[in-house]
């Protein structure tokens, strides 16, 4: 339950309602680094923002830290300011795929998570499918099978494709074109990225039907 | 999108503290996936958000004999994955296997899927909830009714919205009478599925039965002894696409009668559309080709169109028949 | 001297066959970096305030609260108040510019914005030519033959109307460019273009610099489709927000709404349709009216009627001026509109007198001209690989249940001649090859065919040949548009090859005691034709060249028969269609396609594949939905502008005319044609299915319910 007081933040003498009416304007400049505690239903609670925190990510096993503002996503984060650009912002809103990820094993629109979101968790970038310069099974199947041609959508489809394969190791057809639904080409690919993840799959673990 | 400020709580009743007592304070972020691309698009824009997914009541799927529990962060593809339901609940399994990209299956949330906005695209365009050309107005006709209609409502559709409900998971809940748990600073209660969409009468209005503060924490589903389900949903694409008209279906049939079925329709109107004359179309009848294409006809006796979107009443009632007949085909539980 | 010719087919170590792209590795790997990749130290964000009107004139605006917040580095007003370029024409037009310190900082700035407009009239819709009233600028009537005649000798007469919506390019990396100034006289420019070596004139005028202070750079392009000749006008802005920024890189790229809503749109046609036939199948008048709108320029009219050279015809064209964003080319300009409106109309007349469309479009095949004979050949192949004669029904599928089948079929043609384009082609004394050339890739594999031209030629391995593109530094390529790159490329990669192959010879002759005529370069070696076994490897024999590289220019057009233009393409498909939802699904279309000489047979297809997939999106999801009233469009988004998935495009055939007959052309370009037909073989394939046509794409199921409403229940 709750009361004014529990609203009370802890050291700063701002209360929250005062701090709601500050203008959008002035909340976008970064004034602070770091976070704030205020108490709330009787716990210590932190609250990030609106100014820029400093954010930890582990991408491709290796842990980075970025201080970036809470809106931020995490395809921007990676993007703007590590320098790390396989994924692409093509649709910003979680339809396209072009920015696919994969965070604790599972493909992600990255466009659609915020970096602050994705601390602790391992994230997978297209970059991460190398090992030093040999190209993961299902990169060398993209190019076998000419799945790309401009190859702007074409990292989010090896990270989706990645993902799809992890779950379903023999997949049929049909489950290919199920698997990679969420993914958009603009070239018109598919038929190559079809080839490519059917041709990982034969070559990858056991066929179990 | 504007700048917030982000909390990440473990426990509801600190969730509900740092939610605020109006909208536009704090919104709750479970998956993301619609919400980031509301404020992107500056149609909602909080100040703070609070972080669902680290409280950890708000997981998990349980089954037990009086049916099953989902929590509200239970994700699409957690759903698709439990073999209990796709086994005892396939309209619902069926819903969700609709949404066809795993990115959204495996982020987008249960929770998410009740309570995200329509998708109408002068809602979306900033025209506000009602569509309207000048949203700061008070009354004035919907942008809909003149503009382009052809994703809009076909029942339900005298006003003030137009929009259709997005929710790809409540008409199967709302067939199979699940009820909707929701967690506020006077604690919890049961809302029936069907009594949490509602239709709003103002641009600051929600289409759900929550109110500032309010968190949905779990969806309680009724065990569907003896009951055969599907849903349909008619999509143009096969990739991710939205449905343009959908039915989730759930009868009891004895001695190859129907002694009960809830039918719901999405897609259809602003909220999940109980078709009560399309249920009562089957009472007592064997199921067939005919006896499904009377209660599709039956759905949509009340359907009219706004102009563009004729061709959704035709949609909507073989939507309601083909899950008609596939849920006949399925096997009881 | 060389004789610049193709290598005869036994000579081919690469020419032809099915290569993988070699930037393919970049590709996947996410290392290859496009311009809206690039990241320069200190760069700035771009962001534009745009028009939320489809036609106002901007009264004022304040920027003051912009410019007081300290991450905001420069604003420029694109849109003055008093001036011409304060009206505005489409929802989206630029109105102010700013570059701030990241994208955060830039949108806050942009809300900050306060701009007032006068709203003005607007026309956005374009489906009923008398609804655009003064916006509507009919031309005069061209008359072919005799059509009075044509129309009283025939025997069946048969009206229709046909058409296809404006649609957009969606390009995945949208328009834009980092821009940067060193010094106050020099731009770079990391741009997204199809054109690198034109750009740097049209980014110079505006700047008032001179061209040969301006480099353009790109390695890699995230698809253009027509869309991308230019800078735009954000691009030079952005250039002159790093001028006011000190010279700081500014990075500004469209967001998907406003690449939807401004950067290109494929011009709307329309045509009310009537042709004259007699019963035997033979076509004796065409009538259209037809009308299109491409924004406030012309939207050009489309070829009508398209291919077959009807001999009696009477045509009249109203243009639509609107505020829908301009139009741009979009591949194949104004080709799709036209096949998809004629092959329709056509197979709606054979329907008429129950003639199979595959013999009535033979029946009147000389009308295409001098391309009868390869449509005939590419006919028989399509249709076998279709099971045409076995799959054909007459119109409308009779069988049981709520989804009907059928087939459609389509012819087209394109030029694809190849364009100007110079090379530098370098050998190092130590044997190391580099082609330099300021062309582009737009994912077509431009640089895999200047790798395999080059190779093949001097007999080298591929991975032996370094190419360098898409840098204005590079020798002038022209833009990649309308299928001319690669027969301009390779025919002047060729050139060059062949010549710096006689320098090569010329001093590695002596060395092996035989006349330069004598020798060639065939599998890493220089050796004597008539004796193989006395050679020099290419290190050797390079080694002649002392301590100076050779470079040789290549060109084109230059001497030699190298590349050549008109090609002709057959395309069938086969659909389902549900009508009880109205919903189309694609079985299969097969592509049969000529186009010379191919280069490389894996990139080539992969065109013709492409192509067709764009087309299913055409043909069945993509418009540009306007809204009449608030003149937005309302779909600038990727789930209500549909694409088609991997799940939605059927099966897809593919055959490559090569070999006798065609080879001996010359190379000529693919990227057009095959994206010509889709629209026409999917819309006659349904029409075929459910035995009524559906008039206008895209065949969504509300078009669809409502042709077989039309019909009549069945």
């Amino acid at each position: 339950m709750q009361d004014d007081d529990d609203l009370k933040e802890k050291g700063s003498g701002l209360s929250r309602r005062s701090f709601l009416k500050v203008s959008g304007i002035s909340l976008s400049v970064p004034l602070v680094i770091g976070h704030r505690v205020i108490k709330v239903a009787g716990a210590d609670v932190k609250v990030y923002g609106p100014a820029k925190v400093p954010i930890q990510l582990t991408i491709n096993g290796k842990t980075s830290t970025v201080n970036v503002e809470p809106r931020v996503t995490l395809l921007d984060a990676l993007r703007n300011d590590l320098d790390i650009t396989g994924a692409k912002r093509v649709c910003d809103r979680a339809t396209c795929g072009a920015c696919t990820m994969i965070v604790d094993g599972k493909p992600v629109y990255s466009c659609s998570v915020l970096a602050i979101e994705a601390q602790g968790k391992q994230i997978t970038t297209v970059e991460g499918l190398l090992q030093g310069d040999k190209l993961h099974p299902i990169q060398q199947a993209f190019i076998d099978n000419d799945a790309q041609q401009c190859g702007f959508c074409t990292p989010g489809f090896v990270v989706a494709s990645k993902a799809f394969l992890d779950k379903n190791p023999s997949p049929t057809a049909d489950q290919i074109k199920e698997g990679l639904g969420g993914n958009l080409c603009r070239c018109g690919t598919y038929m190559g990225v079809r080839a490519a993840v059917a041709q990982t799959a034969q070559k990858g673990g056991p066929r179990n039907g | 999108m504007r700048g917030f400020e982000y909390a990440n709580p473990t426990t509801k009743e600190q969730a509900v503290a740092l939610l605020g007592s109006s909208w536009g304070d704090a919104e709750v972020l479970a998956g993301g996936t619609d919400l980031l691309s509301l404020m992107k698009d500056d149609v909602v824009h909080p100040k703070r958000l609070v972080n669902i997914k680290d409280i950890a009541e708000f997981g998990g799927i349980r089954s037990s004999k009086s049916g099953l529990r989902i929590g509200a962060t239970v994700t699409i593809q957690e759903l698709i994955d439990n073999a209990q339901v796709a086994r005892e609940y396939p309209a619902l399994v069926g819903a969700a296997r609709g949404i066809t990209s795993p990115q959204l299956r495996s982020r987008g949330t249960v929770g998410g899927d009740l309570t995200q906005r329509p998708r109408c695209w002068y809602y979306r365009a900033g025209f506000g909830l009602l569509a309207r050309a000048n949203p700061s107005e008070e009354g004035g006709e919907s942008l809909v009714l003149h503009g382009d209609n052809r994703y809009h409502a076909i029942l339900g559709n005298s006003g003030p919205a137009y929009f259709v409900n997005p929710s790809s998971l409540a008409p199967a809940l709302i067939a199979y009478g699940a009820s909707v748990r929701v967690y506020g600073s006077k604690g919890s209660r049961d809302v029936a599925a069907e009594k949490f969409f509602v239709l709003p009468q103002s641009d600051n209005d929600r289409e759900y039965d929550l109110k500032p503060g309010e968190i949905v924490t779990e969806i309680i589903v009724p065990a569907q002894a003896g009951v055969k389900s599907a849903t349909y949903e008619v999509r143009q694409k096969e990739a991710l696409d939205w449905p343009l008209a959908a039915a989730s279906v759930a009868l009891k049939v004895s001695g190859g009668k129907v002694t009960s079925a809830r039918i719901v329709m999405g897609h259809v109107a602003p909220t999940p559309w109980r078709a009560a004359a399309a249920e009562q179309a089957l009472a007592g009848k064997t199921i067939n080709e005919q006896v499904a294409q009377a209660a599709g006809e039956a759905a949509v006796s009340g359907a009219k169109s706004l102009g563009r979107n004729a061709y959704k009443i035709q949609l909507a009632r073989v939507a309601v028949k083909r899950a008609i007949l596939e849920a006949a085909r399925g096997g009881a539980r | 001297m060389a004789e610049y010719k193709w290598p005869d087919a036994d000579k081919r170590t690469f020419i032809g066959k099915r290569i993988s792209r070699i930037d393919g590795p970049q590709k996947v790997s996410g290392r290859a970096k496009y311009s809206f990749d690039i990241n320069r130290p200190g760069m700035l964000f771009g962001r534009i305030v745009r028009s939320p009107h489809a036609h106002a004139r901007v009264k004022s605006i304040d920027t003051s609260a912009a410019e007081s917040m300290p991450g905001v580095k420069a604003i420029h007003v694109m849109a003055e108040p008093g001036k011409p370029t304060a009206e505005l024409n489409w929802v989206g037009a630029s109105v102010v510019a700013l570059a701030a310190v990241d994208e955060p900082t830039a949108e806050d700035a942009m809300r900050a914005i306060k701009v007032e407009y006068e709203v003005l009239p607007h026309l956005v819709v374009d489906t009923d030519p008398k609804m655009a009233g003064e916006y509507a600028r009919p031309a005069n009537e061209n008359k072919l033959g005799d059509p009075d005649k044509g129309f009283s000798e025939a025997e069946v007469t048969v009206e229709g109307m046909y058409g296809l919506p404006v649609i957009t390019h969606c390009c995945l990396e949208p328009h834009g460019s980092v821009m940067e100034w060193e010094g106050d006289q020099n731009v770079l420019a990391h741009l997204s273009t199809q054109a690198v070596t034109p750009s740097v004139a049209a980014i110079a005028r505006p700047l008032e610099i001179p061209a040969t202070n301006v480099r353009v750079q790109q390695d890699h392009v995230g698809g253009g489709f027509g869309s991308k000749f230019g800078p735009d006008e954000w691009d030079i802005t952005a250039a002159r927000l790093s001028k006011k920024a000190g010279g700081k890189p500014v990075k500004m790229f469209n967001d998907r709404e406003a690449e939807l809503m401004v950067a290109g749109a494929r011009p709307s046609a329309y045509a009310r349709v009537k042709v004259g036939l007699k019963k035997d199948g033979t076509i004796t008048a065409w009538e259209s009216q037809s009308w299109a709108s491409g924004g406030l320029g012309s939207g050009g009219s489309p070829p009508l009627p398209y291919i077959f050279n009807i001999p009696n015809q009477r045509r009249q064209h109203t243009a639509i001026v609107n505020h829908i964003g301009s139009a741009r080319a979009w591949r194949a300009p104004s080709h799709p509109q036209g096949c998809a409106i004629t092959m329709a109309a056509l197979e709606d007349a054979a329907a008429a007198i129950g003639m199979d469309p595959h013999d009535f479009f033979l029946k009147n095949i000389e009308m295409t001209g001098q391309r009868a004979r390869i449509y005939e050949d590419e006919m028989k192949i399509a249709a076998d690989l279709i099971g045409w004669k076995s799959n054909w029904h007459p119109r409308g599928d009779e069988g049981a249940g709520p989804v009907k089948r059928g087939l459609g079929l389509s012819i087209h043609t394109w030029g694809g001649q190849g364009h100007p384009s110079d090379c530098d082609l370098i050998i190092q004394p130590d044997g190391s090859v580099e082609l330099k050339m300021g062309t582009q890739d737009l994912g077509t594999g431009t640089r895999t065919a200047l790798n395999i031209v080059v190779a093949d030629t001097l007999g080298l391995p591929m991975d032996k040949v370094k190419i360098s593109i898409g840098d204005s530094r590079f020798p002038p390529s022209q833009g990649s548009g309308g299928s001319t790159t690669i027969g301009g490329v390779s025919a002047s990669s060729r050139r060059a090859s062949l010549d710096a192959l006689d320098q090569i010879f010329a001093k590695a002759a002596p060395a092996l005691d035989a006349k330069p005529e004598d020798l060639e370069a065939a599998g890493g070696v220089i050796r004597v034709k008539s004796n193989p076994a006395k050679s020099l490897t290419w290190a050797q024999a390079c080694s002649k060249l002392g301590v100076t590289p050779i470079t040789v220019r290549g060109k084109n057009p230059g001497p030699g028969k190298l590349t050549d233009q008109g090609v002709g393409g057959v395309q069938m498909a086969d659909v389902s269609v549900d009508i009880e939802t109205g919903i189309v699904r694609i079985n299969k279309i097969v592509a049969v396609q000529d186009c010379g000489l191919i280069i490389d047979l894996k990139t080539a297809e992969s065109q013709v594949y492409g192509a067709l997939i764009m087309g299913v999106c055409y043909a069945l999801y993509e418009e540009k939905i306007m809204d009449a009233k608030t003149g937005r469009m309302l779909n600038p988004n990727m789930e209500f502008y549909k694409l088609a998935g991997i799940g939605d495009i059927g099966d897809l055939v593919v055959h490559m005319m090569t070999g006798k007959g065609y080879d001996e052309r010359g190379v000529i370009g693919l990227g057009e044609p095959p994206v010509v037909s889709p629209g026409a073989v999917i819309s006659n394939a349904v029409a075929n299915a459910i035995g009524v046509r559906v008039p206008t794409l895209p065949l969504t199921p509300d078009r669809v319910l409502a042709a077989l409403e039309q019909k009549g229940g069945k």
